[in-house]
């Protein structure tokens, strides 16, 4: 066991473990994007940041990769932490638009303005597919190529793979392609539907807000019956 | 003279070498040394040195006159450079048609070829001797010392000046641990760009625990326009290798790397050579001189990517894997090559090794500050008088460097500002020339020391366009795995590149100043920590710069195509048409003998009819 100070809380937690887990086991919710519990982490997304170190003499780093450490201070919530997980989800929502986990993470970070030209990239290169076919479905089919703007998940020489079996484990974990959110429209990257829903929704519908899956407002936006209805009248 | 290998195997053996080469030492026999690095090489030195040769031999003077093709002796702006000796006398632009004249005249008559002598441009006078020169006269040239007398690919120049003693030393007077603490005592601080003390990092390393232990050295230097590295290498092997070896006993390591880019096969054939010779002669290999200590070299090439010289990113390529950095920790010192506890260290820093071991700390620590001993080796670029290498004490002001050693700004224009750190450093203003090089002075005034660019710029240089460039490079060699880093960087441009084109607004430049924040604190590796560092710096000390550009849509230099307007002055202009004739976007109009004029509409600004207007009639604004 490792003692460390955690947003001001003496804590003791297993050695070996990542910061992340740490808090995460003490109930405090720090934003994810590339960071899935069955695969290695990855640090790429940069959303877990968290500020460690004596003030003054802090830095952020990745709480999915960090190993706690005896006597480690962290703070998951200060204010440097918040506007640079802030400023991401921004140019993540002026990148990808489409993404429903983007949007949702948006609404719930209260990220209601995008200042940045919009674009619609398909991919946020999280990696999680390419773990996800390397470490748990043993393929190895994919992975990344080339640098910079030009990184890319591809097969190898952008052939089809003799090593894929279609067995689509990387659509399943795709935070950008799945479940498509409904809400923006073209000119308008951002949804915030969520963040617009007015109080009689909450007696409506029995998910309170609606980060959860799937969201409530996008649905109705697109004039689609959402999920509760749905159960009550089939 | 040539020498047989035979393997020395005691420290003796090394002393009674040495003391057989002692005339090779004597600055007093005539010897001429050319340099053959590739400034002078470009400008037909290697041509020079073989018709000196040729004369040398031919004439029968071989026994009596030395002839050296030597690695980069600095003043490359003065390619291709003749050193003769005695005297030291430098002799500049040589070209094969001298080189007669010099044998006559100035090895065996001793006097002074006057046109090839250096003229000082501000007091006009000639000077013969390297150390009248301003600029080597300000230098403190400890390591590139070896650059002058020693010819690289002869390992008996370099012992007979010294070489490999250090290792003996290390090896029969001193333990590990000494070896440890005298380099921590001479406050060597790594010179790859962070400035890590050398001497804890190998502590480090000797204390993880681990049979096999690795040293590697870091010649990557993928910095546009700089090759501090580069010299070394080419031009005094052996001092690196020492530094090497004298790391392996400080750790107990018994297998070294260099990691060296594809782009210098020139340094790949000299470090290998030398790696043969010192095998040859048992300074490499199993029982060093005689010791139970083994230490070998090899060489791993890289791919030619600027992330590569990233530390763990190295280390993973030298493995064959995707040169990506990882997180830290775990330090390479702990988890290094192949896994195994590593020490990681400069070209440079290494070549700094035997000095200290050989004269002790407190001697080394006699040059440089209070934190960081020792010297520092810049490139000097831009626009200033005397380009080159130069060497100076740490501590030493940016306007020793710039006005002392590099002869003040071209062409008598204004100092502007200076870049340190290469790409990814701060550009300082006039009002920061008297900060002191160091690594803490030049990172609170938000730059880096970096490896050792120093680009300058003067008047003529627009600051929204210096951050535009350095963030293009940073963009094309951001590895792309850190969102922060790949969209940030690429982010950043749009802003900048916006800006540039006139369709920025004052609300861009609080965006960009916060999103450069935000990438330096959330990126995982220094390409991304240090990315914002051009856009912040030119913020900082150049903000009104950028307001000119957002908001009078001007760009002060006349440099950001946009912005500029070029313009005839009809009282200057004869009308002789040349400009109409030139221009491609056929923007200019005008009749015979009447003044012309430009179209804006048409003009695409490229500047044509500005260079061949012959009466000065062209302005841009
Ligand atoms: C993007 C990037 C590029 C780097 N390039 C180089 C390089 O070309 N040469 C070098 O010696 N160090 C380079 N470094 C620094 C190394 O990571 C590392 O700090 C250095 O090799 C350690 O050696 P030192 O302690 O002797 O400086 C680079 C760092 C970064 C972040
Ligand atoms: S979850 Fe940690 S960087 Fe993505």
């Amino acid at each position: 066991m490792v003692n460390m100070l955690l947003n001001g809380l003496q804590v003791s937690v297993d050695e070996g473990m990542t910061v992340l887990e740490a808090a995460k086991f003490f109930g405090i919710n720090i934003p994810t994007l590339c960071y899935n519990e069955g695969l290695t982490p990855y640090g790429a997304c940069r959303l877990c940041l968290v500020e460690i170190g004596e003030p003054g003499r802090s830095k952020l780093v990745t709480s999915c990769t960090y190993p706690v450490g005896e006597g480690l201070i962290v703070r998951t919530h200060s204010e440097r932490v918040v506007k640079t997980r802030k400023l991401l989800i921004e140019l993540y929502l002026a990148t990808c638009p489409s993404s429903k986990v983007i949007q949702d993470l948006a609404s719930e970070h209260h990220v209601t303005r995008v200042r940045f030209r919009p674009r619609d990239e398909k991919c946020i290169l999280c990696g999680l597919c390419v773990r996800m076919c390397a470490e748990q479905m043993q393929g190895k089919a994919i992975g990344f190529a080339r640098r910079g703007v030009d990184r890319k998940v591809t097969t190898p020489f952008d052939r089809k793979s003799e090593e894929c079996r279609l067995c689509g484990g990387c659509m399943y974990i795709c935070p950008a392609c799945q479940a498509r959110c409904q809400g923006p429209r073209e000119e308008k990257p951002i949804c915030n539907a969520c963040l617009n829903l007015s109080q009689p929704c909450l007696d409506y519908f029995d998910d309170a807000m609606c980060f959860m899956d799937p969201c409530v407002a996008c649905e109705l936006n697109s004039g689609r019956t959402p999920k509760s209805e749905r159960r009550n009248n089939p | 003279m040539t020498v047989t290998p035979k393997r020395l195997r005691a420290p003796e053996d090394l002393t009674v070498l040495r003391q057989s080469l002692v005339d090779r030492t004597d600055d007093r026999k005539p010897r001429i040394a050319v340099c053959g690095d590739t400034g002078c090489a470009v400008c037909g030195s290697l041509g020079l040195a073989s018709s000196f040769k040729e004369i040398i031999e031919r004439r029968g003077l071989k026994d009596r006159v030395g002839l050296k093709v030597t690695g980069c002796l600095g003043f490359c702006e003065q390619g291709p450079v003749v050193l003769v000796f005695p005297g030291e006398i430098f002799y500049r632009k040589v070209g094969p048609g001298d080189v007669e004249e010099i044998i006559d005249r100035t090895v065996l008559g001793g006097e002074l070829v006057e046109r090839l002598l250096y003229r000082d441009p501000i007091t006009g006078q000639k000077l013969p001797r390297c150390s009248d020169l301003p600029f080597y006269k300000n230098q403190t040239r400890v390591l590139l010392e070896g650059n002058w007398r020693i010819d690289p690919n002869d390992i008996y120049d370099y012992i007979a000046r010294g070489g490999y003693s250090a290792v003996a030393k290390a090896l029969y007077e001193m333990t590990p641990e000494d070896v440890i603490s005298e380099v921590k005592e001479a406050r060597l601080r790594g010179r790859g760009g962070a400035g890590f003390p050398t001497g804890l990092k190998w502590e480090i390393c000797r204390k993880t625990k681990g049979d096999t232990k690795y040293v590697v050295c870091n010649a990557d230097e993928g910095d546009p326009g700089a090759f501090m590295d580069r010299s070394l290498l080419e031009g005094n092997p052996h001092s690196v290798l020492e530094g090497m070896i004298i790391a392996g006993i400080g750790i107990g390591a018994r297998h070294g790397v260099i990691y060296v880019r594809a782009e210098y096969p020139t340094a790949v054939v000299k470090i290998r050579n030398a790696i043969e010779q010192a095998s040859e002669l048992g300074l490499l290999g199993e029982n060093i001189l005689g010791s139970d200590f083994s230490f070998d070299v090899t060489i791993s090439k890289g791919a030619g990517a600027f992330v590569c010289g990233e530390e763990t990113a190295l280390l993973l390529s030298a493995e064959g894997k995707v040169g990506e950095p990882r997180q830290k920790p775990p330090f390479p010192a702990e988890k290094g090559y192949k896994g195994k506890p590593t020490v990681i260290n400069n070209v440079e820093t290494f070549a700094n090794v035997p000095l200290i071991i050989k004269n002790g700390a407190a001697e080394y620590r006699r040059v440089g500050t209070e934190k960081s001993g020792g010297t520092k080796i810049f490139c000097l670029v831009g626009k200033v008088n005397n380009t080159g290498l130069v060497e100076v004490p740490l501590g030493i002001t940016l306007r020793e460097i710039i006005f002392g050693i590099g002869g003040g700004i071209k062409n008598g224009k204004r100092f502007k500002a200076v870049q340190t750190g290469g790409p990814s450093g701060g550009c300082l203003p006039e009002q920061m020339l008297d900060l002191k090089v160091d690594f803490e002075e030049l990172s609170r005034a938000g730059s880096i020391m970096g490896s050792g660019g120093m680009i300058v710029m003067d008047e003529d240089t627009c600051v929204v366009d210096i951050a535009r460039y350095f963030l293009q490079f940073l963009k094309s060699e951001s590895c792309g795995k850190c969102f922060s880093c790949r969209e940030g960087i690429n982010r950043m441009l749009e802003i900048v590149e916006g800006i540039a084109a006139g369709e920025g607004s004052p609300e861009d430049l609080d965006l960009l100043e916060e999103l450069a924040c935000a990438v330096k604190d959330a990126s995982m590796c220094g390409l991304g920590q240090t990315s914002a560092n051009p856009v912040l710096s030119t913020l900082r000390y150049f903000r009104d710069e950028y307001l000119a550009h957002v908001e009078l849509k001007k760009c002060p230099a006349a440099v950001c195509r946009a912005l500029i307007r070029f313009q005839i002055d009809e009282n200057l202009c004869t009308g002789c048409g040349i400009c109409r004739k030139e221009c491609p976007a056929e923007a200019i109009e005008g009749e015979r003998r009447k003044p012309h004029t430009i179209d804006p509409n048409r003009c695409m600004k490229c500047g044509v009819c500005m260079e061949v207007c012959k009466f000065g009639a062209i302005t841009k604004s």
